[in-house]
């Protein structure tokens, strides 16, 4: 029952997030981004990473957390999707931490529709609740808005 | 039967290689029809099916194998020339090619090669090779019923075939038996060479070569010649100088290189602020061999248009025959090289073309003939490069688009209004075909009726950044021209700033920049009911604001109102212009395409995004879609439609634009700004005479020159155009119709306003429509139509004939 799993960390909002390790291609501080005019609010821009061109979303306007005080500089947190890379910014980056699967629970019914889907659970950490965050859904849910 | 195990790389190296056999074959059997006695093509087409034969025996796939050996047989009596080629046997040979490519797709997807029966096919392959007498056949009927045998009998020579061949490929030094060459030339049969080699190894000190000129079954020279084949290495008959390298492979090479130039490009940028000359010089040539590299690396994508030109005399040749007709395939620029992967994505549009040209589009040798044109139709297909695109064209010599049968059709299918069909100029008419959900075969033949028809070829085309254009004459034939980039990955592209974010335009659609400066600005940009337009050239040209389009958030239209200049992007989407204005136009440069995430695909005003020098990422935008995003092109569509109504001229009531020249005496002319195609200058001395007709020279046309004070009935009675003739220059309006063009003569241009036409008063006299007042001042306006037809009745020749069929 001892089943661990690793997670790589990081801080929205006072809030503590996690995803697998294993779909996180790198960390990376605050880089220069290009904007996508006509695209959604949740999409920040364009970041060049070694030639491969990755889109940054907002995961504060995602989760709908709101905006971050001061405008000062986000992190991102690379994850491998197919087709390529996206760009997840949070204000923080965390530990790298093992849970096991005793501790996860599914989110309490509280939580809103569309952050209940992306959040898959938390897992009761000491002292700390960390959110698991679903990426698929993350990068599904939301559409582009044109125009 | 299939293959054993560890075969399975030499399978996949057979078929590959057999497609390429089976590829040549098709056309060597199809010149071979021109020329039935050459001994070079006879020589290859039997190589190649020797060797397919060979190896097909060797891996086991006896049904394969049976099918190849009756037509090798059939192949050898041609080559000892105890056949002369018939239609029937390239038929039949080709049939034979047909069934050998099913079985290798079979063998591909399967592993065995089907369970289709081909005994029909041996039978007429062998009665083909035997006319006359049933004389001792190489291949026997055996082959035919017992497979397994004869794949056994032969499999030893197969072998040897095969390890020749992996000889050959690897380019190994190991040389090619003499004997081998002597076979595959055809000098010798391979029972033949079999028995010299016992003869050898039964203590025959002799060479090979001597015993088989001992026995009298090959000359000398043909030894010798087979010598040089062995000393080249072979490579002259199996084209051993090439190797095999992925696709993927490749496309990994060109991201490689990509990377490459973009990070070049960074150290080019950074090298401006540095001074140590070391560096500057390594950082030069970092730069000449990264330039090189890409070249090189986007040459190995290259390919020419040979390898899908190559199939079509096989094509043209099958269809022309089932359709009854005869026609003959040119060719130029055959060496025309273009990207792996647009080649591949103009693959299904040519081939189509080209069946479309054959199946409608040429007449039956009799009604050519008829028609005082050769019996043998000549479709012809050009390539070329030009601007950095590429150029195509299809051209046959046959009956031209029906014009009333497109429209009749047009009409039936729903695509048109009856009244829409008889305002249709030539040209729309032409274009016609293009619409989705038109063909104008009566019959299903199995060339249409596959779903495919012009409007995918458009958008096939269209779709990898081309354009098709048509053109047609009645009776004369009809050419449709293509033109695609080279590559689709590095394009060269007009780098602009708005918002302060930099976006690429591809360089293909950009036509021309406009900067206005000081008054200009102001005056230059005006409205058509709240639509800006620019007037480049006496055309309204409608203006999008990037800014308002992507929506930033400082109030574009008030801005550039307010600023002192405005650049305007003169841009091309599809067959309409548009001004893009910016705030600034930086530079054109090389960019890197590279496809946004999956999370962007839906936004359809960017075709990607690219890496700049400085590291940053751009964005390219799609002047289609941004034309769509803004409307413009329905704009346009929508004024055409309103010009379609002009003609019949009784109710015009919507706001024109008008030129305004001073007619024949002194009173004010207009004509629509519509009909306008330019304003020319011409001067006095370069008008010339054919005939009773004055013409110019323009634009390496002949333009014919109407005289508006000759044709519209004079008032005063003395003859006006007398006047102006101390001038040094004439005022030229060129007015369009149809891809022919004519110069009215004018005595002076004077303004373009916009007026709204409703206000007419009807016609006083001929070759006016009405008049109105404008500027206070009233003026005529002018029959352009009505001023050519006295001069030239035939310039609008076919038109009565069309509205006649299609009303």
């Amino acid at each position: 029952m001892s089943e661990k799993q690793r997670f790589a960390t990081f801080f929205l909002g006072g809030d503590y997030f996690g995803v697998e390790v294993e779909c996180v291609q790198e960390i990376l501080c605050s880089q220069e981004m290009t904007p996508v005019p006509l695209s959604s609010p949740v999409v920040r821009g364009l970041i060049n990473l070694r030639g491969q061109i990755v889109t940054a979303i907002d995961l504060r306007r995602r989760l709908g957390l709101g905006e971050r005080a001061g405008g000062q500089p986000q992190m991102n947190v690379v994850v491998r999707i197919s087709g390529g890379g996206v760009s997840l910014l949070v204000d923080d980056i965390g530990d790298v931490v093992e849970a096991e699967e005793a501790t996860f629970e599914r989110p309490p019914e509280a939580l809103d529709g569309d952050a209940r889907k992306m959040i898959r659970g938390v897992h009761k950490l000491n002292g700390q609740l960390m959110h698991v965050l679903d990426t698929e859904e993350v990068l599904n849910g939301f559409s582009e808005g044109q125009g | 039967m299939g293959s054993t195990d560890g075969m399975d790389d030499i399978v996949k190296e057979f078929i590959v290689e057999s497609a390429e056999n089976l590829d040549r074959l098709d056309r060597d059997l199809v010149s071979l029809e021109k020329e039935p006695t050459s001994k070079d093509l006879l020589g290859s087409i039997f190589r190649a099916i020797h060797t397919v034969k060979g190896t097909t025996g060797f891996l086991g796939f006896s049904k394969l194998e049976s099918v190849a050996h009756a037509g090798e047989s059939l192949l050898s009596r041609l080559r000892d020339g105890v056949l002369v080629l018939s239609p029937s046997i390239t038929s039949g040979l080709l049939a034979m090619v047909d069934a050998v490519r099913t079985m290798l797709a079979a063998i591909e997807t399967t592993g065995s090669d089907g369970d289709k029966d081909y005994g029909a096919l041996i039978e007429v392959l062998t009665e083909l090779q035997n006319p006359e007498t049933g004389k001792e056949m190489p291949s026997s009927p055996g082959a035919v019923e017992s497979p397994a045998r004869a794949g056994e009998q032969r499999s030893e020579s197969a072998r040897d075939t095969q390890s020749l061949l992996h000889a050959a490929e690897a380019g190994v030094e190991e040389q090619v038996p003499v004997g081998q060459i002597l076979v595959l030339s055809g000098y010798v049969k391979e029972d033949e060479l079999t028995s010299a080699l016992e003869q050898q190894r039964s203590g025959d000190p002799r060479h090979v070569g001597e015993i088989l000129i001992a026995q009298g079954i090959v000359q000398p020279e043909e030894v010798l010649d087979a010598l040089q084949t062995q000393k080249k290495g072979l490579s002259a008959n199996l084209s051993s100088s090439n190797i095999r390298v992925d696709v993927g492979q490749l496309d990994k090479l060109m991201n490689l290189v990509g990377e490459l130039v973009l990070a070049r490009n960074q150290i080019l940028q950074f090298s401006k602020t540095q001074q140590d000359s070391t560096f500057l010089n390594t950082t030069q040539r970092l730069s000449l061999i990264t330039t090189e590299l890409q070249e090189g690396v986007m040459k190995t994508r290259m390919q020419p248009i040979e390898n899908v030109w190559g199939k079509f005399p096989r094509v043209v040749r099958d269809l022309a025959l089932a359709c009854g007709k005869r026609v003959r395939v040119e060719m130029e620029g055959k060496d025309t090289e273009l990207d792996k992967t647009i080649l591949e994505a103009i693959k299904d549009p040519l081939t189509h073309l080209v069946r479309n040209a054959v199946d409608h589009g040429f007449e039956p040798p009799a009604q050519r003939e008829a028609a005082g044109k050769s019996a043998d139709g000549r479709l012809f297909l050009r390539a070329y490069h030009e601007g950095g695109q590429v150029n195509i064209e299809i051209s046959d010599d046959g009956a031209g688009i029906d014009l009333a049968a497109v429209k009749s059709k047009a009409i039936e299918r729903g695509l048109i209004a009856q009244e829409q069909a008889a305002r249709m100029s030539e040209r729309e008419a032409q274009h016609l075909i293009f619409l989705p959900g038109f063909s104008t075969v009566e019959k299903v033949t199995n060339v249409s009726g596959r779903g495919v028809g012009m409007d995918v070829v458009k958008t096939n085309i269209e779709k990898i950044g081309g354009m098709v254009d048509l053109q047609s004459a009645p009776g004369c034939g009809t050419t449709v021209k293509i033109k695609i980039p080279l590559t689709l990955a590095i394009i060269p592209a007009l780098i602009v700033t708005c918002g302060g974010e930099r976006y690429a335009i591809p360089q293909v659609s950009l036509l021309e920049l406009v900067r206005l400066e000081g008054n200009g600005t102001r005056q230059g940009i005006e409205s058509v009911h709240g639509a800006p337009v620019y007037r480049l050239r006496g055309n309204l040209l409608s203006l999008v604001h990037l800014s308002r389009e992507l929506h930033f958030d400082s109030a574009a239209p008030q801005t550039s109102a307010q600023q002192d200049v405005v650049n305007i992007v003169v841009l091309q989407a599809n067959d309409c212009q548009f001004g893009l204005i910016v705030d600034e136009v930086n530079d054109t440069e090389e960019i890197v395409v590279k496809p946004l995430g999956e999370l962007l695909k839906g936004l359809s005003v960017y075709t990607g995004a690219t890496i700049m020098g400085d590291g940053r990422v751009a964005l390219i935008l799609d002047v289609m879609g941004l034309a769509q995003h803004a409307g413009v092109i329905g704009e346009v569509r929508r004024r055409k439609l309103s010009d379609d109504a002009r003609p019949t001229a009784e109710r015009i009531q919507e706001r024109k634009t008008l030129l305004l020249f001073q007619g024949p005496d002194d009173g004010r002319m207009a004509i629509s700004l519509a009909d306008v195609t330019r304003l020319e200058t011409f001067s006095r001395s370069s008008i010339e005479w054919t005939g009773r007709q004055q013409v110019v020279q323009y634009r390496g046309t002949i333009l014919p020159l109407v005289h508006v004070s000759g044709l519209v009935e004079e008032r005063r009675s003395q003859p006006r155009d007398r006047s102006s003739q101390d001038d040094e220059k004439i005022q030229v309006i060129v007015h369009t119709l149809d891809l022919r063009s004519v110069g009215l003569v004018v005595e002076r241009i004077l303004d373009i306003v916009e007026d709204d036409l409703s206000t007419r008063r009807p016609a006083s006299r001929k070759g006016v429509l009405g008049s109105i007042v404008v500027q206070g001042r009233v003026t005529e306006i002018l029959d352009v139509d009505g001023t050519i037809r006295a001069q030239d009745p035939t310039f609008f020749a076919e038109e009565p004939v069309l509205t006649g069929v299609a009303s």
